[in-house]
């Protein structure tokens, strides 16, 4: 599989400047892509254009070929920067995680959760700890991109390592395509197969 | 030794914190204690209410009855009883509709936006734009008298306040990060709503609507008042005082009886509605 982003332009209003314009950009199955440019460039917003999120106003979103579907899992997940803002604040984790289906021994194994957390509300949990819930939440069955916005950069650097080596392995093992939006470069090198510079690509950024 | 070392505001704020808890408490008893005589106004009146007897007529309160008689000889505790059922029942008849019909509204108008958003919202604005007790003065004329039409005249005036609350709300909740995930799980927006804007915006509409039952109980009186409300002979706090009122100076307990009875359910409202929504004050909350 693999997910294609086709000359895509998209503005927040009509007469509002572009925030991107003309990018195309692929990620395949088992690739892991990092995403870098400056702030402001329409790294989050283009992230959320792939995940069928926003639409375009220019260009598509190609799934194999075919547009996203709009009914059901999106076969791409996101993980966002604010696990706080991103899990309804009146649930307990446990439902947050039986809403996606995801209740399951390994994957909580896998990713760390420890039982003691599912009792707990958003708020008791810290953001490490929550983050780590919201991957478990992505990973459907149908799930075969994941893309993280951010998801590190609010945590301390043991935590980030953490993370990053729990989602890994679950990336690996289930053979996601990965795309990570970072400023940080060194992060980057270190965990993606290639690195995609959206300062380079998105043209109407480079007058 | 712990103890010692808290901030002064902590102790403070856990101070006030179990104070409205005592509050709470104490104003709830006070409202079942009103809703039990409400619901069972029929079987603890003395006497039936309606039962005419001309040759005790105009009594002042004795032992025999505790809040004397009106001019028909009825029995003006038994009157007011039922009179205070009559009123509460479709007070909150007229706020659970109102609560429901315009948070609904809201909520939509919110969550789709677009032509629709557009066209309830003008005609909230429309019944936002006459002075309130005027447009259901109208209205109640408009349909004739009795109890159902004006519960349905304050309704129309009532329910844009809950509309706006609710829209505001959802618009600030539709946009968060946790909607977006729940739709990237595939769920619709029924689902959606239901599970996660409705729970998350609910709480302001809640306190509002705790804090109208007093308002909208004096507006329903005051439509009944004008003769716009319940039709004699049924028993109604309001129409009570107003059959009472050119007799304020000769036989006073015939309008002061239904008075102190509204005063009495619309202050134990509105101190249960205020102490709720100092409860769920965050600023009053040990909670983040």
């Amino acid at each position: 599989m693999q997910i294609e982003g086709k000359n895509l332009s998209f503005r927040y209003g009509p007469k509002l400047p572009w925030v991107l314009k003309d990018v195309s950009l692929t990620v395949k199955e088992g690739e892991r892509v990092g995403l870098v440019g400056p702030s402001g460039y329409g790294k989050s917003t283009l992230v959320r254009i792939l995940a069928g999120y926003l639409k375009p106003e220019e260009g598509q979103v190609l799934l194999d070929g075919k547009p996203l579907p709009a009914k059901g899992v999106c076969p791409v997940q996101l993980i966002y920067q604010h696990p706080e803002n991103a899990i309804n604040p009146r649930w307990k984790m446990k439902k947050v995680l039986q809403e996606s289906g995801m209740f399951r021994e390994d994957i909580m194994g896998a990713l760390g959760i420890e039982k003691d957390w599912l009792q707990r509300y958003p708020r008791e949990l810290s953001g490490g700890e929550l983050q780590r819930f919201c991957v478990a939440r992505s990973l459907f069955p149908g799930t075969h991109f994941l893309f993280a916005d951010e998801m590190s950069t609010m945590l301390d650097v043991i935590t980030q390592a953490q993370i990053w080596d729990l989602m890994l392995k679950e990336v690996e093992a289930r053979n996601l395509g990965l795309l990570m939006v970072t400023h940080n470069m060194e992060l980057a090198k270190k965990i993606c197969t290639r690195t995609i510079n959206l300062e380079k690509m998105n043209h109407e950024m480079k007058i | 030794m712990r103890e010692d070392k808290k901030t002064p505001s902590v102790r403070k704020l856990r101070v006030r914190k179990s104070h409205i808890k005592t509050r709470l408490v104490l104003f709830l008893l006070l409202t079942a204690a009103l809703m039990l005589t409400v619901i069972f106004a029929q079987q603890i009146c003395p006497y039936d209410p309606n039962a005419q007897d001309t040759s005790i007529s105009l009594q002042p309160p004795s032992l025999e009855h505790l809040a004397g008689t009106d001019r028909f000889g009825r029995d003006m505790f038994s009157r007011i009883l039922v009179g205070l059922q009559t009123s509460v029942l479709s007070t909150l008849c007229l706020v659970v509709i109102i609560t429901v019909a315009g948070t609904a509204a809201g909520i939509l108008c919110g969550y789709y936006g677009g032509i629709l958003d557009s066209v309830v919202m003008r005609i909230s604005d429309v019944c936002l734009a006459f002075p309130g007790l005027v447009f259901a003065l109208a209205i109640a004329s408009l349909l004739g008298g009795g109890l159902h039409n004006a519960v349905f005249a304050l309704a129309v005036i009532s329910w844009p306040k809950y509309a706006r609350i609710a829209r505001s709300q959802t618009l600030s909740v539709k946009n968060t990060d946790y909607i977006s995930a729940a739709r990237l799980a595939g769920g619709n927006s029924i689902q959606i709503i239901i599970r996660h804007v409705l729970p998350n915006s609910i709480g302001p509409i809640l306190v509002t609507s705790m804090l109208d039952i007093g308002t909208m109980l004096m507006e329903l009186a005051g439509l009944s008042f004008l003769g716009l409300g319940a039709q004699p002979p049924t028993a109604e706090l309001g129409n009570m005082m107003s059959g009472g009122r050119s007799m304020l100076q000769t036989y006073p307990w015939v309008i002061i009886g239904p008075g102190i009875a509204i005063f009495a359910a619309v202050v134990i409202f509105n101190l249960l509605g205020d102490t709720f929504r100092d409860y769920l004050d965050p600023r009053n909350s040990r909670r983040n």
